[in-house]
């Protein structure tokens, strides 16, 4: 067996380099955190790579103050979570007729999904902003739920659609001869069958959405309506953002998807083999 | 297997409505008004007045245009090409080594740490590496000082030689964690038998790399070249937050020069002709990508 064979010299080098590179990686985060809690004098005099000499909170205390960040964290969980619950719906109707119903005209319409996620969101950008200021939702944070709730479930269609394909046909045979109609076969064979995909979809649009800027800095001028990652943009650069609450800010920025990733790691990285695989 | 009469394929279309209609609102109709946008002069205030091909004839001779594509090519190395190669290698190390003689819990520790910075978003990742690389007092011209190679200090994203380099690191370091989690996955579908039998042939880590490992998850490879390379030609957060595209064209974009010339210039028209160029660029690439590889896959079959 080549795992009991005797780990050799060049085994710890590779290990090493490997280790080496993971805390390269993070090196970055780890400065962020180190230099959060130090006032402005303590940076210029001890440097980035000094412990604080007194834990200083008062730098994420003005960011937190300045950007009302417990509004901007709402908003961005109230975004997030309604495009990842409308955007699975759509993808799980959108995969139903295609991958389960076959429904005409299903190359042509995967194209068109496709397409919707790869252009580049300029390409939509200026007829978006006037229509959401013609129809009354500029500066609303149901604009950007919309559209969302489109990118995401183009995506999330194409993925579904493809698992869909190979959905076992004895199952919804077997819900045709107990007598449930479409909707039913839906909701209690489709959906519990491939929870797992649906879940995966959830967790991916959410965070994808938590994620954006460029709509979201576009649509929601007015600062209550903002999100965390324009709340950290935004404030870069002003007077009250010295040194270390400039460190602040990023770290504030980084705590909630951290968080997200702690708890969801593992159905991240299914998710993401997933959507490579295709 | 055939449908019954309750069974029309028909009938499913109910359930396409709803996503039809919210891609045609929200993808066709816009995509459509913006090409129509690019043959207008448009100032975003009075109706756009239509003038046939003078944007695009100004974009074949703007020199900016040229710039925001050739450092198109730089974004797609950072978050292409070194993140491939990178993750092939860091993949490769954390599977065949890590996994099978330090166990499998090193290797998806190291495998998560390495994805931290693809969760982050995008623009607090910028914003990170931008407050190491402030000119003054920041971290990295510190360490430098601290070190004694103050002469390597620069002001990383104020000098027009270094803003670009600067924003490519923001991008390897968010964009190296997808290729590690993607190879790694699918390193798990090569038969060990057959390294077994390279190794009894003689052949060295080099030549099993190539010859077996690229080649069985060269479907990977191209998902994640073609996504990588669509994420570079899209890039827009980073160029915002660090450098608006400065100084002078330095760091220019495409994506982020027609936003300035939707909402800074207000000339909609050409940023629109600048946004359809783009997409027509995105496309042309993700064909070209889909041809090889189908060509590859042919050839794969033929021996």
């Amino acid at each position: 067996m080549r795992s009991s064979r005797k780990r050799k010299a060049l085994d710890w080098v590779l290990l090493s380099l490997a280790v080496l590179g993971a805390l390269v990686v993070v090196a970055p985060l780890l400065l962020i955190v180190l230099n959060s809690f130090k006032s402005p004098d303590d940076y210029n005099q001890g440097g980035p790579l000094q412990l604080p000499s007194h834990l200083y909170f008062d730098g994420l205390a003005r960011f937190w103050e300045a950007s009302d960040f417990p509004k901007k964290l709402w908003n961005s969980i109230f975004i997030s979570a309604m495009v990842a619950v409308l955007g699975v719906l759509v993808s799980l109707f959108n995969a139903y007729a295609l991958g389960i119903g076959r429904a005409r005209g299903r190359l042509p319409l995967l194209v068109v999904f496709l397409l919707a996620n790869m252009l580049p969101q300029e390409a939509l950008l200026y007829p978006l902003y006037n229509m959401s200021k013609a129809v009354g939702l500029y500066d609303s944070q149901w604009s950007v739920i919309i559209i969302f709730t489109v990118i995401q479930s183009a995506f999330g269609t194409y993925l579904l659609t493809s698992v869909y394909s190979g959905f076992p046909r004895e199952l919804l045979e077997a819900a045709a001869i107990d007598g449930a109609g479409r909707w039913r076969t839906l909701w209690q064979v489709v959906v519990p069958v491939s929870w797992q995909t649906l879940s995966v979809l959830l967790i991916f649009f959410f965070i994808w959405t938590w994620n954006e800027f460029l709509i979201p800095t576009t649509f929601l001028v007015s600062n209550d309506k903002q999100t965390v990652p324009l709340a950290v943009a935004a404030l870069q650069g002003e007077k009250l953002m010295d040194v270390t609450t400039t460190s602040a800010s990023a770290l504030l920025g980084l705590i909630p998807t951290l968080v997200f990733f702690l708890i969801f790691q593992r159905t991240l990285t299914r998710g993401v083999t997933a959507g490579a695989i295709k | 297997m055939t449908p019954t009469k309750t069974q029309q394929p028909t009938g499913y279309w109910w359930y396409l409505l709803p996503g039809l209609l919210l891609v045609s609102a929200i993808v066709i109709v816009p995509l459509g008004m913006n090409i129509y946008y690019s043959f207008t002069s448009y100032r975003g205030i009075l109706p756009p007045q239509w003038i046939g091909l003078e944007n695009w004839q100004r974009l074949f001779t703007d020199a900016k245009f040229w710039t925001s594509f050739r450092n198109s090519i730089a974004m797609i190395v950072a978050m292409v090409v070194v993140p491939t190669l990178l993750g092939l290698l860091i993949a490769s190390v954390l599977f065949d080594l890590v996994g099978k003689r330090f166990g499998g819990k090193v290797a998806s520790f190291l495998r998560a740490t390495y994805y931290i910075p693809q969760i982050i978003p995008i623009v607090v990742a910028a914003i990170v590496i931008g407050w190491i690389a402030r000119p003054d007092d920041g971290a990295l011209n510190s360490i430098l000082d601290t070190i004694g190679l103050d002469g390597a200090r620069q002001n990383w994203l104020g000098d027009p030689a270094w803003a670009l380099p600067t924003i490519m690191v923001v991008l390897i370091w968010v964009q190296i964690g997808y290729p590690v989690v993607v190879f790694m996955a699918a390193l798990a579908r090569v038969d060990p038998e057959l390294y077994e039998a390279a190794e009894l042939d003689g052949a060295n880590w080099w030549h099993r790399f190539r010859a077996i490992t690229v080649a069985v998850i060269r479907p990977e490879i191209f998902v994640v070249a073609l996504t990588c390379t669509i994420a570079a030609l899209k890039v827009f957060a980073p160029v915002y937050a660090l450098t608006r595209g400065g100084p002078g064209t330095s760091t220019i974009v495409p994506s982020y020069y027609s936003y300035s010339e939707f909402f800074q210039s207000t000339q909609v028209g050409y940023g629109a002709a600048i946004s359809t160029a783009l997409t027509v660029v995105i496309i042309a690439v993700s064909l070209v990508f889909l041809i090889a590889q189908r060509r590859v896959e042919q050839e794969e079959e033929q021996r």
